[in-house]
């Protein structure tokens, strides 16, 4: 179980909620509605006060690197720490299946991050949380670079993981595909404030 | 030693090289005339201060005044740290780390070299142990402010891939690490260059100044290898303290990056 209780920070109102293990929960808004600033602060990436906890254990009694490997956050605009795709990855077996699984070609992965297109990063990305098998998964618009194809794929391999979901999509289309996929709850941020739809 | 005594004619004679900087500016029309005059003036007077200063400092010769003067150094150049900083920390933080990492960094290769190299009686001689300290001082000051500022833009130009990292479980000091290498290399590149040129591109000041003070060109030469590196000691310790300060301000016990600690715009 995934629970939230009271969460605030500058700009977000209380957010409170649970979500069972390996739940799904689309966290629709307009642009600067908050959905990310409550992504981030679940992912413990900004100060925040109120209590979070996962699996009973409460995310204050462990490390904040502990918690995020626990809580994985993939923001709409993912960061490089290094020149090569592959220089962010460690296990090369499952690297590998998931290149084919996301339509990613093995030869991209030692050519410069900055010769790669938008969707390329964003698919590199996202395999890149996946493959720490996280118990839960923050996505923050994690296919909006990409094609049908690819957004399926995505879809599709995000759903596998067997991960607690919280899915922020501005795309209404996509939210009906996850639903329909899987039981969903509908989370809404609206100026800020959190509900959750009926 | 012998040597040619100034008198205030020569310096006046001199000095006409600066006005003529001046009269050049006004037919150039660079605007810099003022800035010429009164920077020279400034420099006068700072020196002539600094002379009457010094002369009273050795004729003392008491600890006390001299850790005073060397106080009264360090927060000096902590000021000049905090004029170098654009969009970086907030200036009483910025003085706060560069005044601590050069107080140390310089402090210690100074009583190092009183110690052990130069060795003087008193070993706190003022004669020695403050122009040490401004050298050192001087040159640490250039890579702590050079360090912290590159920092602080660092860290804003590479949040994603930091937070990149922070994301998948890094812990602060690794993900910070790329961009500490590059500040560190940026930061210390100059004193790198500095012992690179000397002696083949420039005559460096003091050595210079002892030269012309009489004292034979090989023992000028020795003087100013010590205090190279000295400087380069220096340096380094004060940078690498500053920088990693740097690091952990810029970043919490749960391992966040905190931008919200820089100035605001």
């Amino acid at each position: 179980m995934f629970s939230v209780k009271n969460l605030t920070r500058p700009g977000l109102a209380a957010v409170s909620f649970d979500l069972p293990t390996g739940a799904l929960a689309i966290l629709q808004g307009h642009s600067g509605a908050g959905k990310t600033l409550l992504l981030r602060a679940l992912a413990d990436l900004d100060p925040t006060v109120g209590e979070v906890s996962l699996d009973g254990q409460s995310r204050d009694s462990m490390s904040g690197p502990s918690w995020r490997r626990r809580v994985v956050y993939l923001p709409a605009e993912p960061g490089w720490w290094a020149e090569r795709p592959i220089d962010h990855f460690t296990d090369g077996a499952a690297l590998a299946a998931g290149l084919a699984a996301l339509r990613l070609s093995d030869d991209i992965m030692t050519r410069p991050i900055r010769e790669l297109s938008t969707g390329e990063r964003q698919r590199l990305a996202l395999l890149r949380g996946l493959l720490v098998k996280p118990p839960v998964l923050l996505l923050d618009e994690p296919t909006a670079a990409l094609d049908e194809d690819a957004t399926l794929a995505a879809e599709k391999m995000v759903l596998d993981s067997g991960a607690t979901l919280l899915w922020a999509s501005h795309d209404r289309a996509q939210a009906a595909r996850l639903a329909a996929a899987r039981p969903a709850r509908h989370f809404v941020m609206d100026h800020g404030s959190f509900r959750e739809a009926a | 030693m012998d040597y040619v005594n100034l008198d205030t004619f020569d310096l006046a004679l001199g000095a006409l090289l600066v006005l003529g900087n001046a009269a050049l500016s006004l037919a150039l029309k660079l605007r810099l005339a003022g800035s010429f005059l009164i920077a020279a003036l400034r420099m006068t007077a700072q020196l002539l201060l600094m002379g009457y200063i010094l002369t009273t400092l050795f004729a003392l010769a008491s600890p006390l005044w001299t850790t005073l003067a060397a106080l009264f150094m360090v927060a000096f150049a902590g000021r000049e740290v905090v004029a170098r900083q654009d969009k970086g920390f907030p200036p009483l933080i910025a003085y706060g780390l560069g005044t601590t990492s050069m107080l140390m960094a310089a402090s210690l290769v100074t009583l190092f070299a009183l110690n052990t190299q130069i060795q003087p009686q008193p070993w706190y001689d003022p004669r020695y142990a403050l122009p040490l300290l401004g050298m050192i001082l001087g040159n640490c000051m250039t890579g702590v402010a050079l360090g912290l500022q590159s920092l602080t833009r660092s860290v804003q130009d590479r949040r994603l891939a930091i937070e990149a990292q922070l994301c998948l479980g890094a812990e602060r000091h690794q993900a910070m690490l790329p961009i500490t290498r590059d500040v560190l290399r940026t930061a210390l590149m100059p004193i790198i260059n500095a012992m690179s040129a000397t002696g083949l591109v420039a005559l460096p000041g003091m050595m210079t100044g002892q030269i012309l003070a009489g004292v034979p060109p090989m023992e000028a030469v020795k003087y100013q290898l010590l205090v190279m590196f000295l400087i380069a000691g220096g340096t380094a310790l004060g940078v690498v303290t500053a920088v990693m300060g740097g690091v952990y301000l810029l970043t919490d016990h749960r391992h966040r990056l905190r931008l919200d600690r820089l100035a605001a715009d």
